[in-house]
């Protein structure tokens, strides 16, 4: 049996190298995320562990949750606990640190990086005046407050050089000072392409609002102590803000979290390869049944000479086995070569660690299983159906024609299926929210199988909807349309694999056009400020910025946003400092009950809370409530307007004159402007200006937000169109091999045509049609399903975002149906070309 | 009624409507050449019923292919009408299978999609043409479909389904039909029936009908059999009975197949 199988395989090279392609393809994808995360979490796990080389303990600020703690940020470690920690028996000495958001402008004034990897920390020197840490390449450590030295990647990207003057900024306002020394470093952050700028442990301290104190502590352990006899002896001298934690363990915990991130990426993209070779499932499927179809003879004859219904489903098996083992083999080097592709691609984006290219044993054990269990069971059903074939059927002469079995069956159980899908997704819709996500997901699985399952009963009235524009193409467009409703199972199949894709591709833009819809609204009509002013990293902004923006002329009105924590009823809940006397002219907000009316009073105490914050504490306007400040004084507020929050905007709002007396180091989280001439291009170079031209600040007005949010959402479709790509290119494989079966099927009937009468081009464009009537068909159903899914989805996003509108994108719709005809004849180029040049002499003889 | 039928050239020609000259056809190359068809001349006049005959492997069917441009020729000429098939393109061949023969085939080779009448129109929707509604009547009528334009392929007897590949390839009034072994897969009375068909075409319609079979039988309803052996034509009998044709058959068989 195992021979004949092998000899099958060989027989039909050409048909079996589409189904070949097809699993391999996927089977590439799913091997290349394996190599492409491993390398990846290798690279970066090997980069932080060298990071964490030179620490033995590290001593980190622990926050206490007493009732009677401040609330807010962890207390800083003071400069004797470091003295103390690098005394205990078994230290070889300790190194303090402090760090925070540096922005660094390049030459022409931009930030260099992206902002969340633009840090700056102090230079420790150690006993011999150096910082092993922080090797200098060229120049000195950088000494007093206007001295700076620059990692040697930063130095190489802006062209600086010792002596040379460099802006930077902290928190808001600019600084100005002189490069003293260029270093190199180890830093996992800086190695991904971040920057770093060192100053000297006093200046750090006083940037970074840390006078004295440390954020963390590391101490080295003398020859001979392990980490954990140290971790002992530091835990002694500790107090209870503070605690130890060893070298070791903080690797660990960094390799976990870098396991974990790499784990959820891992699953997305897995999905994608889930996709495209689930998609695969029906073009093996379609293979294997029309290899059957067309061994029906052979077959019937093996059963003739005493072959049983086992051996037979057996042969079909191994073939199939065969078939995903070239494939698995072949899609295991293709994936391996992808996760090259993709490693090299992020190395020359510099967002990585160095590394080697990692191939897991796992993974190949799981490229090879999955690549052979997925042929395998496609090739189930068309192998137990070939076990059905009467040993009589090797007698008849009359060669096979193509079965029409009733669909009734399967029109029934597609139709209940589908019914119930739906009434589930409405239902959910209808429920809303968190229990409606789940019967969600529940009807839109059975509505995707359901429609599946109705394809070929949907083919009929949609393709021959088609009919009026195939008559345009005289008969070889009326052959088309017949020819593609001609086997309803076998067009379903192919057009089920377009399906999918453009469903989720369609499902997909539909949602992300919606929310950026939504959010848009939300985040310009909330507001009536021209401008927002905030940190390039969304970091905190010095108080000095709002102070800046509030004295120039051409401000009409600003308040910041200003962060401040605060423990109300036990818990710990950020204040949020405004202008209260301008507040009311920037945002737009829509009040239940109250206003911002005296918000502005510094003596009222006065404080606007959000819906959702009232109901929770049980607040209406009149209520006052006590607030434990974060210099842990503690003082009452009165409620005096209850408004909607949105996402931007919510919480208790007070006014910065009643938190001022409690804090030290004030920050804001933006700043909202409105200007004389409202937000016009001079309006902001003139507040960019204001502002010292600041690397680490961004002005936004309404469309620079939202075009943010777009920016955010397109580049999150494009990646997923990226990735659902490779279902589509195995979807045109399906076409291709649909195709090359049928042109194979009725080669008779196209050497009849051509005999009487229809020329090359004729026969051609017969199947071209063919093939974009089947295209089009996927196409329309998975558009039509995806705008359903989106729809539905956004009932239930609609219910935690208001301003969710339902947003066809009805240009988009147009090219993905366009997609879909690309790909229709795209896949009718080889078979179209194989019908044409069909020997007609061949074709006609009879059997 | 024998002039009836359009494009017919010049009297002197009007009687022949194909017609072959020193034809030759020859397959492969050097040591595996095969030389199908030697040098072969002959003439099929208008409105006569020729039947070709030989042994497996004479070159009857290579004849009829080449003279109705399915295949190409070596060498000599073969003409349809006054067209010379030898050297045109495949684009002008097809033209000419569409718009001046007809086919008829042993399988039926019948679109399955398309129903008995569309069938019988489909040279002429090739075309783009209307057919002539008279005309396809009478066609029907003669074959006998009338009730059955609606049928499918499917639906209908092997008899039945070669008798609207007959009605298809006198449908579109091309100046000769080519038939190949139209009877092979039909049984006896079914068989008589279709060559009743052809026959009364000929006779009644005017119809030029060129036929390959290697049944006897079939022959006796032509008006004239030619012969061919090893790619010559070894005779030419007129108004053959099944009988005379047996007895001519038998003398190739004597000689044995060699080639």
């Amino acid at each position: 049996m195992f021979r004949t199988a092998v000899r099958n395989v060989l027989a039909h090279k050409a048909r079996l190298l589409m189904t070949v392609l097809a699993v391999m393809l996927g089977v590439a994808f799913v091997s290349g995320t394996l190599v492409f995360t491993s390398t990846l979490s290798d690279a970066q796990q090997k980069s932080s562990q060298k990071g964490f080389a030179g620490v033995d303990v590290a001593v980190q600020p622990h926050r206490s949750d007493a009732a009677d703690a401040k609330p807010g940020a962890a207390p800083k470690l003071s400069r004797a606990l470091l003295d103390q920690a690098g005394r205990v028996p078994g230290a070889a000495g300790a190194t303090g640190t402090v760090e925070g958001f540096t922005a660094i402008a390049d030459k022409s004034g931009k930030l260099v990086g992206n902002g969340f990897s633009s840090r700056g920390r102090n230079y420790f020197p150690g006993p011999d005046g150096k910082d092993a840490r922080f090797p200098m390449t060229s120049g000195t450590a950088p000494k007093g407050a206007g001295q700076v030295a620059l990692d040697s990647g930063t130095a190489e990207k802006t062209g600086y050089k010792v002596g040379d003057t460099v802006r930077l900024s902290v928190d808001g306002p600019v600084r100005e000072a002189k490069v003293s020394g260029v270093f190199t470093t180890e830093d996992g952050a800086v190695a991904a392409g971040g920057s770093l700028a060192l100053f000297d442990t006093a200046t750090a301290q006083q940037l970074f609002h840390m006078p004295g104190g440390f954020s963390e502590i590391d101490v080295k352990a003398a020859p001979g102590t392990s980490q954990d006899a140290l971790k002992s002896a530091v835990d002694k001298v500790l107090p209870d803000t503070a605690e130890a934690v060893t070298g070791k363990k903080l690797a660990d915990d960094q390799a976990e979290m870098i396991a974990k991130s790499m784990d959820s990426m891992k699953t997305g993209l897995l999905v994608f390869a889930g996709i495209a070779l689930f998609v695969g499932i029906f073009i093996i499927a379609n293979t294997f049944t029309m290899l059957v179809a067309q061994r029906t003879k052979e077959l019937a004859l093996m059963r003739a000479v005493g072959a049983s219904r086992r051996q037979v489903t057996r042969s079909v098996l191994i073939e199939a086995f065969v078939v995903g083992a070239v494939a698995a083999v072949t899609g295991l080097l293709a994936g391996i070569g992808i996760g090259a592709g993709l490693r090299a691609l992020t190395g020359a984006l510099g967002t990585v660690p160095d590394g080697p290219l990692v191939v897991a044993p796992s993974t190949v054990v799981a490229s090879l299983v999955v690549g052979i269990v997925v042929t395998v069971l496609a090739a189930w059903l068309p192998g137990r159906r070939a076990a059905k074939i009467p040993p009589v059927a090797a007698m008849n002469s009359v060669h096979a024609a193509a079965t029409t079995k009733s669909l009734v069956v399967r029109n029934a159980i597609g139709a209940v299926l589908a019914a119930a899908g739906i009434a589930c997704v409405l239902g959910a819709t209808a429920v809303g929210s968190d229990q409606g996500k789940a019967l969600m997901s529940l009807g839109a699985g059975l509505l995707l199988i359901g429609v599946f399952v109705l394809t070929p009963l949907l083919s009929r009235p949609l393709i021959a909807a088609a009919a009026p524009v195939l008559r345009a193409f005289g008969i070889s467009g009326k052959l088309a349309r017949q020819n593609a409703v001609r086997n309803p199972r076998r067009t379903a199949a192919t057009a089920s694999a377009l399906m999918i894709g453009l469903t989720l591709v369609t499902g997909l833009t539909v949602i992300a056009g919606s929310v950026q819809k939504g959010v848009d609204k939300m985040a310009t009509d909330a507001l009536k400020a021209d401008y927002v002013v905030g940190m390039a990293n969304r970091g905190p902004l010095s108080p000095d910025v709002a102070k800046t923006l509030a004295a120039d002329p051409e401000v009409t009105a600003s308040s910041p946003l200003r962060n401040a924590p605060a423990r109300i009823g036990g818990e710990t809940e950020y204040l949020t400092g405004v202008d209260g006397k301008a507040i009311g002219e920037l945002t737009n907000l829509k009040f239940t009950a109250g206003s911002f009316d005296g918000l502005g009073d510094p003596k009222a105490n006065r404080a606007v809370v959000d819906s959702g914050t009232a109901k929770q504490h049980g607040w209406q306007v009149g209520s006052s409530f006590a607030t434990t400040f974060e210099d842990g004084k503690k003082g009452r507020l009165t409620v005096s307007g209850i408004y909607e929050g949105n996402e931007m905007l919510r919480g208790i709002m007070l006014d910065t004159s009643v938190l001022a007396p409690h804090q030290k180091h004030p920050t804001d989280m933006q700043v909202m402007v409105k200007t004389k001439d409202g937000a016009t291009d001079a309006a902001k170079d003139s507040l960019v200006e204001t502002l010292g031209k600041n690397p680490a600040i961004t002005v936004q007005d309404k469309k620079d937000v939202s075009e943010d949010i777009a920016r955010m959402i397109n580049l999150m479709l494009n990646m997923l169109y990226g990735l659902l790509a490779m279902a589509v290119i195995v979807a045109v494989l399906g076409v291709v091999n649909t195709l090359a079966m049928s042109v194979f099927e009725r080669q008779q009937e196209i050497g009849m045509l051509r005999a009487i009468g229809l020329d090359r081009a004729g026969i051609k464009r017969m199947v071209r049609l063919e093939s974009l009537v089947i295209a089009l068909f996927g196409g329309v159903l998975g558009i039509g399903l995806g705008v359903f899914f989106g729809w539905a989805a956004g009932e239930l996003i609609g219910a935690s975002l208001d301003t969710y509108e339902l947003v066809l994108p009805w240009g988009r719709m147009g090219i993905f149906l366009a997609l879909a005809a690309v790909v229709g004849m795209l896949a009718a180029l080889w078979p179209a070309r194989r019908a044409a040049k069909l020997n007609m002499l061949a074709a006609i003889k009879a059997e | 009624m024998t002039t009836t039928h359009t494009g017919v050239p010049t009297a002197t020609r009007a009687t022949v409507a194909a017609r072959a000259t020193d034809l030759t056809k020859v397959y492969g190359q050097g040591e595996t050449q095969v030389v199908a068809l030697d040098q072969v001349s002959v003439e099929f006049r208008q409105a006569e019923f020729t039947a070709i005959m030989g042994p497996s492997g004479s070159g009857k069917s290579t004849l009829m292919h080449c003279m109705a441009g399915l295949d190409a020729v070596s060498r000599g000429s073969a003409l349809i009408g006054d067209t010379e098939l030898n050297g045109l393109k495949d684009k002008h061949l097809t033209r000419l299978r569409r718009d001046k023969i007809g086919f008829i085939f042993q399988a039926f080779n019948l679109l399955p999609t398309l129903t008995a009448l569309e069938n019988i129109t489909l040279p002429m929707d090739i075309a783009g043409r209307k057919p002539d509604r008279e005309w396809l009547d009478r066609v029907v009528q003669t074959v006998g479909l009338s009730g059955r334009l609606k049928h499918r392929p499917s639906q209908l007897s092997g008899g039945q389904q070669q008798r609207v590949a007959v009605a298809r390839a006198l449908a579109s009034r091309p100046e000769i039909i080519f038939a190949d072994e139209p009877t092979g897969n039909l049984d006896s009375r079914s068989g008589a029936e279709v060559l009743g068909f052809l026959r009364n075409s000929v006779r009644e319609l005017g119809q030029t009908v060129v036929m390959v079979t290697h049944d006897p039988v079939a022959a006796a309803y032509a008006d004239r059999v030619v012969f061919l052996a090893d790619g010559r034509i070894v005779d030419d009998m007129r108004d053959p009975t099944a009988d005379r044709v047996l007895e001519r058959m038998k003398g190739f068989d004597a000689r044995g197949r060699v080639s």
